[in-house]
């Protein structure tokens, strides 16, 4: 925590979280990261509905598919649900 | 119901509306309960307040000073998912009635089964009878998992936790698992359902029918846990699929007391030869690990006996409610 925040005499009683958990990477916390293959991929969105995280994002405007992975946790769903197999875990050094 | 227009999206309608539960909760890898409420907040239809039980969930969304929270959120103690949005409600009615809120907003009261099936129960059934206008989601993760997998009203029979050990005494939970949702539809509620991640579509539009409802609405969300079932992560939405396919967990819809079978358990038992055996279900789940010892088979035996028994009853009471 930086010296701006505050100290626990200054926060109000009942607690009020005030930053927003997206300046929290949790994308560091895995071993094993999804890649595509952009050849089997048929834009389902299957991956993107069932990622816990929400580290997988549509983007309509583009009409793609982006993983995000400052907060991928590397649990490995949206490799074990995609439909046409695109999606493989592998280990970042691979 | 009170809407006669029935909410019709995609699935690229979903993905592109902004996340409410955003990135950046501390939950396990895998976690099934967090992709339910990154989910569930994807069919708010406008101003919602969520207010929670303690839980995994509340743990994770809320570490100070972080929030994944992106609209209002209130937690206060373990018993009282119901019991705040009851308190909710009839401020907004007071604030409505003196002119300082004009529009309608929703509110969710979410809880885990540690807080519906235990602890909450009262809170909820007096908030249900009073008819407040609230949607109850629970999600059903079978377990107390963020104190360190303890059984709960919500474990299955012959699950393995740290109260409950596996060994020489006794093959796990030997009590069965409270039938919650049979308890709620006893209320005389309008909406009662069941829903699992897997089956997203399904889920998302009960959670819209359940706000529409001017009352108080149930949801009982089926949500895998990889930490305390002691499973793969990869295979958390499987084994929401399985669990439906199996029947251990099907899913239902009650509108006003009448009763249906939702798609896919309804494809079930349409067609009662793609019905898998429970042992496909628990195969893989380290907390069932020791039922698969000769020993321990009449308990096998038993979850299939009592599943089957579960399912027979259920179809029996869609069949005479139609």
């Amino acid at each position: 925590m930086s010296s701006k925040e505050k100290g626990w005499k200054e926060i109000s009683i009942a607690g009020v979280c005030s930053k927003s958990s997206v300046g929290f990477m949790t994308g560091d916390w895995k071993t094993y990261m999804p890649v595509r293959d952009l050849e089997k991929c048929t834009t389902c969105l299957t991956c993107v509905m069932l990622c816990p995280e929400g580290a997988i994002k549509w983007r309509p405007e583009m009409g793609k598919i982006e993983f995000d992975f400052s907060f991928c946790k590397g649990c490995g769903i949206c490799a074990n649900e995609c439909p046409t197999k695109a999606i493989a875990m592998k280990l970042p050094e691979e | 119901m009170t809407t006669t227009q029935e909410w019709k999206f995609t699935a690229k309608d979903i993905a592109a509306k902004p996340d409410l539960f955003l990135s950046g909760h501390r939950a396990c890898a895998g976690c099934g309960p967090a992709g339910v409420l990154r989910l569930i907040m994807k069919a708010t239809r406008g101003p919602t307040i969520v207010t929670e039980a303690t839980g995994c969930m509340e743990v994770v969304s809320s570490i100070y000073p972080y929030t994944s929270w992106a609209l209002p959120w209130l937690h206060t103690a373990f018993e009282t998912a119901a019991a705040n949005a009851a308190g909710i409600d009839a401020a907004l009615k007071a604030m409505r009635r003196k002119g300082k809120a004009k529009q309608h907003i929703d509110i969710i009261a979410l809880a885990g089964d540690g807080g519906t099936y235990d602890i909450g129960l009262q809170a909820l059934s007096g908030a249900v009878e009073r008819g407040h206008d609230f949607l109850f989601v629970l999600y059903d993760n079978e377990g107390y998992m963020n104190t360190g997998i303890q059984r709960s009203g919500g474990t299955p029979i012959g699950a393995a936790t740290t109260t409950t050990p596996a060994g020489k005494v006794i093959p796990g939970k030997i009590e069965k698992k409270k039938p919650i949702t049979e308890i709620m539809l006893a209320h005389e509620m309008e909406y009662v359902a069941t829903a699992t991640p897997y089956y997203w579509k399904d889920m998302l539009t009960k959670v819209r029918k359940g706000l529409e409802v001017e009352g108080p609405a149930f949801l009982h969300v089926f949500a895998p846990c990889p930490r305390g079932w002691r499973s793969e992560p990869a295979k958390t939405m499987e084994y929401a699929k399985l669990a439906v396919e199996s029947c251990v967990f099907p899913v239902w819809e009650a509108i006003n007391g009448k009763r249906q079978l939702s798609i896919p358990s309804k494809l079930i038992a349409l067609a009662p030869q793609k019905k898998k055996p429970v042992k496909d279900y628990l195969a893989g789940q380290g907390r069932f690990r020791h039922l698969f010892t000769p020993q321990n088979k009449h308990v096998l035996d038993e979850i299939q006996r009592l599943t089957d028994e579960r399912w027979q009853r259920l179809l029996q009471k869609c069949e005479s409610s139609v």
